[in-house]
This record gives C-alpha cells, structure tokens and sequence, in this order.
C-alpha cells in the first residue's frame, strides 16, 4: 500500500477495472474448478483440472517473466 | 481510495494477519502431506492389502458378520457396522449396551468375503499425528473452535488484502514480479500477486475448513432435531426384544433407492438412530452425492422402511464441506494441484510475515524506506 501514495503524479493509473480483470477471471475460473469435481467424474474431473491450473500456470507465467 | 480508508483497511488486514499467520502456517504445512492421506496409506498397507470390493465377489450376509462379532465378545450388543470404502471389509464396534461410551465399545474389521475378523489396518503413526494436530492440536472440541476462528480471521486478511490490492496496483501491470531490486521489494510483490491468485482457492477451503470445526455441534443438532422427527410416529418405542436381519434392512435402504452404496449403519438405541430403528446412512454415485448421506430408518421389530430423507441445509453444508476442504474428490491431479496451492499459501503466509518483521525491525529506517518502496512502486 506504500506504492499508491505518490501515484497521482503519473498519468498512467490503472482504473478498478484495469486492475481487478485478471483477478476476477482467475476466481471465477477457480470456482469453476472447485465445482465441477464435485458434479461428477471423468470430463467434470478434466473440467476442474484446467480451470484451476489457471491459477498455477499464471504463477509459472509471471515467474517466467520477473524482472 | 482515501488515505484514511486504506490506512483502516491496512490495519485489519496486519492484525488479523498477525494473529493467524503462525496457525495458518501449522495448518497448511500439516495439510499438505494430508492430502496424499490415502496414498500414503496405501503405500504403507503394502502386503496386507485387500483387493478392491467388486460386485462379483461372494460376501457374507452382515448377520453372519455380526454373530461372529458377539461371538467374540460374550454379552455385547451390536452398536454400528461400517464399510470400507473401497476394499471388502466391514468395521464393527460393539458394546456391553446400546448407549455405550466411546471408551466401552470394541471396534473390529472383519473380512466381508470370509466373515473373519483381520488385523487392525493402522493408520500411519505419522498421519494420525498430523490429522489431530490440524483438527483440534490434540485440545479436542475448544481446540477445533479456536482453530475455526483462526480460518475466520484469515478469511478476513484475505478480504481486506484484496481490497488494499487497488491500490498497490495502481501503477503496475497485473503479474509485475521485481525480484531484483530489493528483498523486501521482491517479497511484497510476490505477497500481493500470490495472494490475489489464491483469492478464491483459499476463501473456499478456509472457509470449508471453519464449517468443519463445527462438526460437533452441528452432527449433535441434528441427532436431536431429525432423528427424533423421523421416529416420531413411534414415540419412545422401546428397543425390540429381537432384532430384524440386520442384511435385509441394509437390503431394504438399497431398495428405497436413497443410495448405492451404505456407508454405516447405527444399531437402535445408539447415537445416530433411534432406540427401535436401525439408520442404514447411505451414499449415491457422484462427488456430490457421495457426501451427502441419506439416512434410511428400518424398523428393527418387523425390518420394513419406516423413512428416508435428505439431511437438512446445515448438514449439507458440513458434508460438503470436506471434500470441498480435503481437495479429494477429483483424482491424483486434482490433489496436486491442492498440494501447489497450498505451497503458494505458505509463501503468501511467510512473506506477509516477513514484510511485517522486517519493518519492525528496520523501524529507525522507516521513512527512507518508504520513501525509496514509495519511488520503485512508481517506477
């Protein structure tokens, strides 16, 4: 929260939306995950598989990408 | 955002923080080999182990079972019979009465295809220590509480952490991770990115994992409340002199069609049914389903179907709770990825610890350094 303070002064501030898309969509997808298991077996399973490796494959991505 | 709701938000989430992180930390570090319980398990059965229950197989009826149980124990009544969940074996706990205490009863596993008692199948020293200290740190009921309200404060670090994400991100892209720079810079961003990834994971398992600690009250709930309204028809029916075939009122739960599969059932007279019904719990086919029971009542003087219903809203939730907390309701990959997900918890636990003690200790030199954070942020 220290890194908000001075941010006025730029002209590239991101607005709430900018900020919190990625976010939302990794949750979304992250309950999909968690419920599609629970619905049944098989492509429910895979189903679950993918949508939370999203959050596991955006980690590797950024990671990938440090600076 | 103003200043002064940032700073408000800011302090719940340090303080909610500081007070779970050390038990968040226990939990998740005890958790993770927690959700490999059943594999380990199975590697550590080796040679005793049974194959799995298939539908060709030739088994006793549980009366059969049972007889060679009392056998066994002269004067014991029958209390509970429990099914392995994949392999061919009946658990049975009996006792010198129908009401009998935990430490009274006797709890044998007996081969469903040979009616024979088998050796204890034990769990792992390991395990059961792990699995005690994450429930209740060996402090029974007080302690699963105080753990709840533990995941209840991390449910709100978690919220509050969200919410001072605006604001930390309001110069940087989604995913920037500026590990070179300083230590406690690298940390911070690895805190915030980590953490808003794990958003909705670790809402959903934390706050499942509060339900759980509920389990107690709730199960006792409901004994008193439903039991008691199913049975109502039958007053304080004494527990009858003989009993029914315990197989044909397992046979006619399956035939009521609540479930495929019985996952216990409860003697009249015990803690989970009435003092004149056997309660035949069973499970259906998928995930769901197979969390949340159905109780079958068969009345145990004439072995007809007195009644079956679903459990109410409250039990529901607490059963579908575990799979949702356990991660283990979608195969080995789903558990792997439980296992990287609780990782990335620890290191958002760890570094948010880690950005607090390093600014105490780093106190005098306070101002400079927010001052430099304050300048990286915008760079």
């Amino acid at each position: 929260m220290n890194m908000g303070a001075n941010s006025k002064k730029t002209s590239s501030a991101r607005s709430m939306k900018q900020i919190f898309m990625a976010p939302t969509v990794i949750a979304v997808l992250s309950v999909v995950g968690l419920v599609a298991a629970l619905a049944g077996d098989g492509a429910a399973d895979l189903l679950s598989w993918v949508a939370l490796g999203v959050p596991v494959a955006i980690a590797a991505w950024a990671y990938g990408r440090r600076q | 955002m103003e200043k002064g709701t940032v700073r408000a938000w800011f302090l719940v989430h340090k303080w909610t923080s500081i007070i779970c992180t050390l038990f968040m930390l226990m939990l998740c570090l005890t958790g993770l080999p927690l959700i490999f319980n059943h594999e380990i398990d199975e590697m550590s059965r080796g040679a005793d182990n049974l194959p799995p229950l298939s539908a060709d197989m030739q088994l006793k009826t549980l009366d059969e079972i049972m007889n060679n149980a009392r056998a066994k124990r002269a004067g014991d009544v029958g209390l509970y019979m429990s099914f392995d969940e994949e392999r061919p074996i009946v658990y049975v706990t009996t006792g010198p009465r129908p009401d009998a205490e935990e430490p009274e009863m006797n709890f044998a596993p007996y081969d469903w295809r040979t009616g024979q008692e088998i050796p204890t199948p034990t769990a792992g020293a390991i395990v059961t220590f792990l699995l005690e200290l994450h429930t209740d740190m060996f402090l029974g009921l007080p302690g699963m509480l105080f753990l709840g309200f533990m995941g209840f404060l991390m449910f709100v670090a978690t919220v509050s952490g969200v919410v001072l994400y605006a604001p930390f991100m309001r110069k940087l892209d989604f995913g920037t991770l500026r590990t070179s720079r300083s230590t406690r810079l690298k940390w911070l961003d690895y805190h915030n990115f980590l953490g808003i990834l794990l958003l909705a994971w670790l809402s959903v398992v934390g706050l499942t994992g509060v339900i759980n600690t509920l389990n107690d009250p709730l199960a006792e709930a409901w004994q008193a409340d439903e039991i008691r309204d199913m049975t109502a028809a039958h007053g304080d029916a004494p527990r009858p002199e003989t009993l029914s075939s315990i197989q044909g009122a397992l046979d006619t739960a399956l035939a009521a069609g609540g479930g495929v599969k019985p996952v216990f059932i409860a003697f009249p007279g015990t803690l989970f049914s009435s003092t004149h019904h056997y309660a035949v719990y069973l499970e259906g086919k998928t995930p769901i389903t197979q969390a949340l029971l159905t109780p079958a009542l068969v009345d145990a003087a004439d072995g007809t179907l007195t009644d079956m219903r679903t459990m109410p809203w409250y039990m529901q939730t607490l059963l579908m709770s575990r799979p949702l907390h356990f991660g283990d309701y979608g195969g080995l990959p789903l558990k792997i990825l439980w296992a990287v997900l609780d990782i990335f918890t620890i290191i958002v636990l760890g570094s948010g610890l880690y950005l607090w003690l390093g600014k105490k200790a780093g106190a005098p030199d306070r101002t400079s350094r927010r001052t430099k954070l304050a300048t990286e942020g915008n760079a």
